[in-house]
């Protein structure tokens, strides 16, 4: 094997077996397979302990042995290392033991957990000698291709469907990006990209670079094992889109435990879906192993993906760890958002909502049981969607600069206050 | 005639050619007739038994077919039929 590579071997068919090189691809030319990254376990196992990480900067790249690129990092070199909180306000609403928030609202650089997928795909396309990136989006992808883009010095187009929250679109023009709204679904935008990646010489991150790019989502999973203190969760909620990230917090559980880094004593791995766009969780509650697209309608536009690409294998993945799929209504999602922010002081953005919604669902029906620990991935930030809720969370009430006018509205809420009583 | 998009990914197999053009019919029959043009396709678009495969979308005039008749989809003159890799996005 070529020391070229890293601890890369080879691009792998995820149905097939069958190799190819570590370029810029993504589908088997046989069966249109998804395409994934081999690596070198052996020579992993004998860099990677548990001291190597620890001596290394808190960052998604203390890792970087399971990470697909050749050499350093050169985009995103910051990324990653978000807070595990402990929640004990929320666990207590939600009738939980032990309940823990993977924070990647606060992600950095552009708060969301997608800076972590996008660190490895620029880096790897800086390898591989790209100068242009790209991108179908939902909105978090595109801000994170446009900032990594940015401060890497690269040529950037994201791709996005023409109806995303006004925080989502200002978030990836005003870092210089080619900004392309398309009148359709993500599921529409999403094919197009797949026939622009196919015409022009361009490093699309989720289509030809798409194998790089969703390993970088195993780091999510990696943080949370060792901030347990190298240990893998009982419970997992994670909301899923394509589902991807879903398949690779697994992959993060099963690298892990296969290096020897934590003890495995099995664990559970729940999908979270928005009801207007639910054909996992639809599959999932159904017992199939394959999903029936959908057209999407929820206000969780970072989770509308109604022909999600790794429905299948999250599927699978639930399956084989005995978790479960639920979905929730909008309001339902609001309600999450809520109730994690006036908890823990978190706010998420819509897809939060759905996570939190769901984990609410889940311990209320004993699928998650009640004297277990749980963690919950929460993905991206609320300053995003504000929208989602304008409106659905009281108003701000406005008095002239007097402190009797304040006395006043002081006296009033007492007064609820002791009538609530 | 049917104009079918191919995508990199068959490109090879169909002799560098971005589009073909296939006679009217039924999805199934526009992907047979591919068949006899480049021998190998319907095994690379369609599983053992016979559906098409999950990893492949495949849009009749831009909609996905499994909102539609799936392979009795009927393909008119004048369709356009896209063959795109599912594994993308998210």
């Amino acid at each position: 094997m070529s020391q070229s590579n890293g601890f890369m071997k080879a691009l792998k068919c995820r149905e097939c077996g069958r190799e190819y090189p570590l370029g810029a691809t993504h589908v088997c030319e046989f069966d249109f397979g998804p395409l994934e990254v081999a690596y070198d376990y052996e020579r992993i196992r004998q860099s990677l302990t548990r001291e190597k990480i620890c001596s290394r900067p808190q960052n998604m790249w203390r890792y970087r042995e399971l990470l697909p690129i050749a050499g350093e990092p050169t985009v995103g070199a910051k990324v990653g290392y978000t807070p595990l909180i402990k929640a004990d306000r929320l666990a207590a609403r939600l009738g939980i033991r032990e309940l823990w928030i993977k924070n990647d609202a606060v992600n950095y650089p552009t708060l969301s957990f997608k800076d972590r997928v996008v660190s490895v795909a620029l880096s790897r396309s800086v390898e591989l000698g790209f100068k242009t990136v790209a991108c179908a989006s939902t909105g978090n992808l595109a801000n994170s291709v446009a900032a990594n883009a940015a401060a890497a010095g690269l040529h950037c187009y994201v791709f996005i469907p023409s109806d995303l929250e006004q925080g989502k679109v200002v978030n990836s023009l005003v870092y210089g990006a080619n900004v392309v709204a398309i009148r359709g679904h993500y599921d529409e935008v999403n094919r197009l990209c797949a026939e622009i990646a196919g015409k022009y010489g361009w490093a699309f991150v989720n289509v030809n670079m798409r194998p790089y790019y969703a390993e970088g989502s195993k780091s999510m999973g990696f943080e949370i094992q060792e901030q347990m203190g190298w240990k893998i969760p009982e419970h997992t909620v994670v909301c899923m889109a394509s589902g991807s990230l879903l398949t690779k917090i697994h992959k993060s559980y099963q690298e892990f435990s296969k290096l020897g880094l934590v003890q495995s004593h099995g664990w559970k791995i729940h999908g979270a879906q928005a009801t207007g766009c639910s054909p996992i969780t639809t599959a999932q509650k159904a017992g199939l192993d394959f999903f029936k697209p959908v057209k999407p309608n929820t206000i969780a536009k970072s989770l509308a993906i109604g022909t999600p690409a790794d429905g299948f294998y999250a599927l699978k993945v639930m399956k084989e760890t005995g978790g479960h799929g639920e979905d929730v209504s909008d309001d339902e999602i609001r309600e999450g958002i809520r109730l994690l922010a006036e908890t823990e002081g978190i706010f998420a953005e819509t897809a939060g909502g759905v996570t939190v919604g769901v984990a609410k669902k889940l311990i209320a029906q004993g699928k998650i049981p009640a004297d277990s620990s749980a963690v919950l991935c929460i993905t991206g930030n609320g300053l995003k969607t504000l929208e989602a809720m304008l409106g659905h969370c009281g108003e701000s009430r406005v008095i002239k600069p007097s402190l009797r006018e304040f006395e006043t509205l002081l006296a009033s809420d007492q007064t609820e206050v002791a009538g609530s009583r | 005639m049917v104009e079918v998009l191919i995508p990199p990914q068959l490109r090879r197999l169909c002799g560098g050619e971005e589009a073909v053009e296939v006679g009217p019919g039924t999805l199934g029959e526009v992907l047979r007739q591919l068949q006899e043009r480049f021998n190998g396709i319907y095994d690379r678009l369609c599983q053992p038994d016979g559906r098409v495969r999950g990893s492949v979308l495949v849009l009749v005039n831009d909609e996905d077919i499994r909102f539609l008749r799936e392979l009795q989809t009927p393909v008119h003159s004048g369709d356009s039929v896209r063959l795109i890799p599912a594994f993308a996005g998210g």
